[in-house]
């Protein structure tokens, strides 16, 4: 039974991340055109159900009743080593329709997702004789199909 | 930017998932801490877990059997769902260059969400390490990056590879926080067909998109190499900084 708290609290826990990441996509995708799909809360509390959606289901029937009209139910904060979490849902009809996030883990979750980079510099130089260093490289390399088609065939005569 | 900041130890860690390098940088209090490393392995577990339901590789994934037809969109988890609305948004801002579904050489209509999938599981991946506290988080999934500072002022230094010669960088920038994706042609293959035509876009060799998020990024990024020569035009009308690399290889920088 405590394996099974564990665990709900672990699902909660990334429900709570992922909603507190796609409230403030909210914004800059909006402004972008027609609304976007991320806005809308109802994806966003599905999407971990690929992990289980059993801690999540439960927490939702505890205190909504299933009335007819949309209600809203406020979890208990949860503990996590990262810090409390605190998650309200509006179902309707026992459908959860929306979801709010009280209280996050650390820091104010909006001012952590805007975007914050220089303007970047065109260079010319090789990997060996850069100017300065790079902590990490973004490039198209390793995502062509060629490269993964060819990846995954070698593995597959492999037979891994 | 602080002195000394830079220099703190940086962790790395790297694993295979979804066919590419997956590799992570942790700077600050978790760099080398247990919570950091199993917060490692649960976002490798996370994109372990897309790739078992979303690769077109994988016969049994749950997009291999809606490209067969042998299953639904509703039958599968919820995130499938997600990811298809995502390519619709995209393609309906790219006036349908960039889709999900497209139509093959003998005209049979296939189902390949790749093109959102990896930036969708890569910000998903993230959350299980952004949070840590008083720590730097910089994320690569395949050349997508996530890119996290807890202070804000210490920049992660990114550099962008040339498409056309990986042993080179066409281009830094520092970033703070935000998402940084390239799409190419690169020399390994062509990845990327604009949807409308069924043909490889010309006129650009990569496109490196900087954003709120990662999965913004990598869907503005493949958008705009599948447009081809109107990519930069459609970047700044979407008010995005990003550098585009034209076949000839010269480069460009576009400022929001």
């Amino acid at each position: 039974m405590r394996r099974i708290v564990l665990w709900a609290m672990s699902t909660l826990t990334v429900v709570v991340l992922l909603l507190g990441y796609r409230t403030s996509l909210s914004g800059p995708l909006a402004t972008a055109g027609a609304p976007s799909p991320y806005s809308a809360s109802a994806p966003a509390v599905a999407a971990p159900s690929d992990t289980g959606t059993g801690g999540q289901a439960r927490t939702a029937r505890s205190g909504s009743g299933s009335g007819g009209a949309a209600t809203s139910v406020t979890g208990s904060a949860v503990s996590t080593r990262y810090g409390p979490v605190q998650v309200q849902l509006t179902l309707d009809q026992g459908t959860i329709t929306g979801a709010q996030v009280l209280q996050y883990p650390s820091g104010d979750p909006r001012s952590a997702q805007i975007s914050s980079h220089a303007l970047p510099t065109l260079v010319q130089e090789t990997v060996d004789q850069q100017s300065a260093p790079v902590d990490m490289v973004s490039g198209a390399t390793y995502t062509s199909m060629g490269y993964e088609q060819s990846l995954q065939s070698a593995l597959d005569q492999a037979g891994l | 930017m602080s002195a000394g900041a830079a220099d703190r130890p940086v962790w790395r860690a790297v694993a295979h998932v979804m066919g590419m390098p997956v590799s992570v940088a942790l700077r600050g209090r978790h760099a080398g801490s247990p919570v950091g490393a199993e917060a490692w392995r649960e976002a490798v577990a996370s994109l372990e877990s897309v790739d078992r339901d979303y690769s077109p590789y994988r016969a049994d994934s749950w997009v291999s059997r809606v490209d067969r037809g042998e299953a639904t969109l509703e039958e599968g988890p919820a995130g499938l769902r997600e990811v298809v609305a995502l390519g619709e948004q995209a393609r309906e801002d790219s006036d349908g260059a960039f889709a999900v579904w497209r139509s093959d050489g003998d005209g049979r209509r296939r189902f390949d969400p790749s093109g959102v999938v990896k930036g969708w599981a890569a910000q998903r991946a993230s959350l299980l390490l952004t949070w840590l506290p008083d720590t730097d988080v910089c994320l690569s999934v395949g050349g997508d990056l996530v890119c996290r500072t807890a202070d804000a002022t210490t920049p992660w230094r990114i550099g962008i590879e040339h498409p056309l010669d990986p042993a080179r960088v066409v281009a830094r920038v520092p970033v703070l926080r935000g998402g940084v994706a390239t799409s190419g042609l690169s020399h390994r293959g062509d990845h990327v067909v604009d949807a409308r035509t069924g043909r490889v876009p010309v006129g650009l060799a990569s496109v490196t998109v900087l954003a709120d998020d990662v999965l913004t990024a990598d869907i503005d990024a493949t958008a705009a190499l599948a447009l081809g020569a109107a990519g930069p035009a459609w970047l700044r009308r979407r008010g995005r900084t990003a550098v585009v690399v034209r076949s000839d290889g010269s480069a460009e920088v576009l400022a929001a």
